[in-house]
């Protein structure tokens, strides 16, 4: 077995996605490569050497991957993917924007968000909101497979020798463009990779109240999360939405405030280790998967959360 | 300008789905069936194109069962023009439905092809990707604004860190994600005048497609059950808890 994963990164630094899917990889076993896409990409190209377990560091250094561009990408990844039994991504937004764009040109069905690897070719992946775990077998000689961070858990990012390999061509496909993008800048840690995650619904009100839970978060060393109502209602970005539809987290530690626990929501978090539910509705669906609810007006409780932290 | 949405029958959104106690499959032998909210979404982003002018006509396309034909005319209520089934019993992967929708795409020529990022049953988030790549065009995924001016869309999609702009040659392949509008209720009228909106059925065979699975579902089951928590008086009580019973802070 050959195994290409799809870095996740950005140019300078390898995120920690890749470092999960890395992890899958060496649960289906074989000789594992890793593929950096990107422009003045050496940083990233040379962590990823380091990664435990690799063998092998590809790196397509050429400005028509800068933003990675699906069309682009996508072309190079159909492309050195032929040599390989499976090729893995991470199931971020980037990794789900190219991996079935890849899977159809090598005409391969691909299985998204696998949460466990049964055997080579058989694989679980939640579907209907993670109400249902099916166990799927792929009959494709080539597998594309993007990965659930939250259900692998991430290889030594260090130890590692890998050998880095440069691609010599580049493709451009010449029918898109990057334009612009507006990143959240934050100082708190990531939202899929967080250890503590405090999450903000309906219930907050407004964006201004969404203060509170950022400080109760920087006492914790938390990131912040928030369900599609609160996102909806333009409280905090669409970065932060948490659930079937948006970021799947699963730390040590869940604090959701003024959240009512929609099946879509609890896709999200529900694997998480330890769920706390701050809620003034006693009857509300979050105390069914809460460790320890709390009924209580959130606008007393959580100011006093912090005060005592 | 012509629009193609692809339109999915899906289990409704407030439902439950539980896995047959067999392990064959899910069970949704009675549940009320709905058109993906995704798709709605699209169709909802195809008639305000036509609404602003921009958009001349508008086709939407599902496949699967012939029952489907309801989604169809929920579309068509909503502002699509005229409608395609592509006929099949068969359980549709993605891969098969994007072969389906690229030769509709050959067929009917559309400017635009709008898709929902993702159906929440199979909760794939593919086909838009592989019938751009199939199509040979460019993807705008997750859009939550869709600007059409001078051949080109403008997509600005949300992305894990916040929001990216890319600018797309047309024709071009746009998934909806939740935020780029809300859709409109069908009135009684439009609902009236759907179902004499021309709808024409093919099948997969027809349109020289090979629709066989290239993947088994071996088993379904639940996903591990979370066991029932307690309350707690007072967030005393709970610090107390989360700092020496479950040791996370
Ligand atoms: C296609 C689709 C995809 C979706 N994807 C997602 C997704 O990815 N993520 C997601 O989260 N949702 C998603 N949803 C939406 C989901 O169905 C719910 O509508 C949403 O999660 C509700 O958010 P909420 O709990 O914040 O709001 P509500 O359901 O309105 O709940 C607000 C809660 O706050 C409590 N509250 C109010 N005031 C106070 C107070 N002062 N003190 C304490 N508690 C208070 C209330 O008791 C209530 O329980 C999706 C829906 C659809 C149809
Ligand atoms: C438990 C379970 C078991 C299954 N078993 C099998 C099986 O054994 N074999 C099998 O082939 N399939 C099976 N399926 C179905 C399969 O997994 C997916 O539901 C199907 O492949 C379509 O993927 P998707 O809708 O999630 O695609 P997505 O890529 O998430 O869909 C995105 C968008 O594409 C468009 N689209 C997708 N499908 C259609 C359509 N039919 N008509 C119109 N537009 C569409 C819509 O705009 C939609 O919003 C099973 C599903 C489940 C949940």
């Amino acid at each position: 077995m050959s195994i290409l994963v799809i870095a996740e990164h950005d140019n300078a630094s390898l995120k920690g996605a890749t470092l999960n899917v890395v992890a899958a990889a060496k649960a289906i076993g074989g000789d594992i490569t890793i593929l950096v896409a990107g422009a003045d990409c050496g940083g990233a190209a040379e962590a990823a050497a380091k990664v435990d377990g690799v063998s092998k560091v590809l790196v397509a250094d050429n400005a028509a991957y800068g933003h990675q561009l699906a069309e682009n990408v996508a072309l190079l990844v159909a492309e050195i993917g032929k040599n390989y039994t499976h090729i893995l991504a991470p199931s971020t937004s980037n990794g789900k924007n190219i991996a079935p764009r890849a899977a159809a040109l090598l005409d391969s069905q691909a299985i998204s968000d696998i949460s466990s690897v049964e055997s080579a070719d058989t694989f679980k992946r939640p579907v209907y909101a993670g109400n249902v775990i099916a166990t799927v077998q792929s009959s494709d000689a080539i597998k594309v497979l993007t990965v659930r961070g939250t259900a692998f858990d991430a290889v030594a990012a260090e130890g590692g020798s890998a050998t880095i390999e440069p691609l010599g061509t580049a493709t451009d496909a010449g029918v898109s463009t990057f334009v612009g993008e507006e990143l959240a800048k934050s100082d708190r840690p990531e939202l899929t990779a967080a250890k503590i995650v405090v999450s903000g619904g309906r219930g907050m009100q407004n964006g201004e109240n969404f203060e509170m839970l950022y400080k109760v978060a920087d006492k914790l060393g938390a990131a912040v999360g928030a369900s599609r109502a609160a996102v909806d209602a333009g409280f905090v970005p669409n970065d932060m939405q948490v659930g079937q539809t948006g970021k799947i987290v699963a730390p040590d530690l869940y604090i959701a405030v003024g959240i009512s626990g929609a099946i879509q929501h609890l896709a999200g978090m529900k694997d998480s280790k330890v769920i706390v539910a701050i809620n003034k509705d006693e009857e509300a669906p979050i105390f069914q998967v809460a460790d320890y609810g709390l009924v209580a007006d959130l606008f007393s409780a959580v100011p006093e959360l912090e005060s005592k932290l | 300008m012509k629009i193609l949405v692809a339109v999915k029958r899906v289990v409704d959104y407030n439902v439950k789905v539980r896995p047959k106690s067999d392990g064959t499959d899910v069970d949704i032998a009675n549940a009320k069936m709905s058109i993906n909210p995704f798709c709605e979404i699209a169709v909802e982003e195809a008639v305000r194109l036509k609404e602003k002018g921009v958009a001349t006509e508008i086709v939407a396309v599902s496949m699967g069962p012939k029952q489907c034909q309801e989604q169809i005319r929920t579309a068509m209520a909503l502002g699509a023009d005229r409608g395609i089934l592509v006929e099949t019993d068969t359980a549709l992967e993605p891969l098969a439905v994007a072969k389906c929708l690229k030769a509709i795409v050959d067929k009917e020529a559309p400017d635009l092809i709008i898709l929902g990022k993702q159906s929440i049953d199979g909760d794939n988030n593919q086909t838009g990707q592989m019938l751009a790549a199939l199509a040979g065009l460019p993807q705008g995924t997750f859009a939550s604004e869709v600007v059409v001016a001078d051949g080109k869309a403008k997509v600005t999609r949300e992305v894990d860190g916040g929001l990216q702009t890319v600018d797309l040659t047309l024709p071009a392949i746009v998934t909806t994600d939740l935020r780029l509008n809300e859709p409109r209720y069908a009135s009684l009228p439009n609902i009236m005048k759907a179902k004499k909106k021309p709808l024409d059925i093919t099948n997969p065979a027809d349109l020289g497609v090979d629709a066989a699975p290239r993947v088994k579902t071996l088993k379904v089951e639940p996903p591990a059950e979370r066991k029932a928590g307690i309350k707690v008086a007072d967030i005393d009580a709970l610090v107390d808890k989360l700092k020496n019973e479950a040791k996370v802070i």
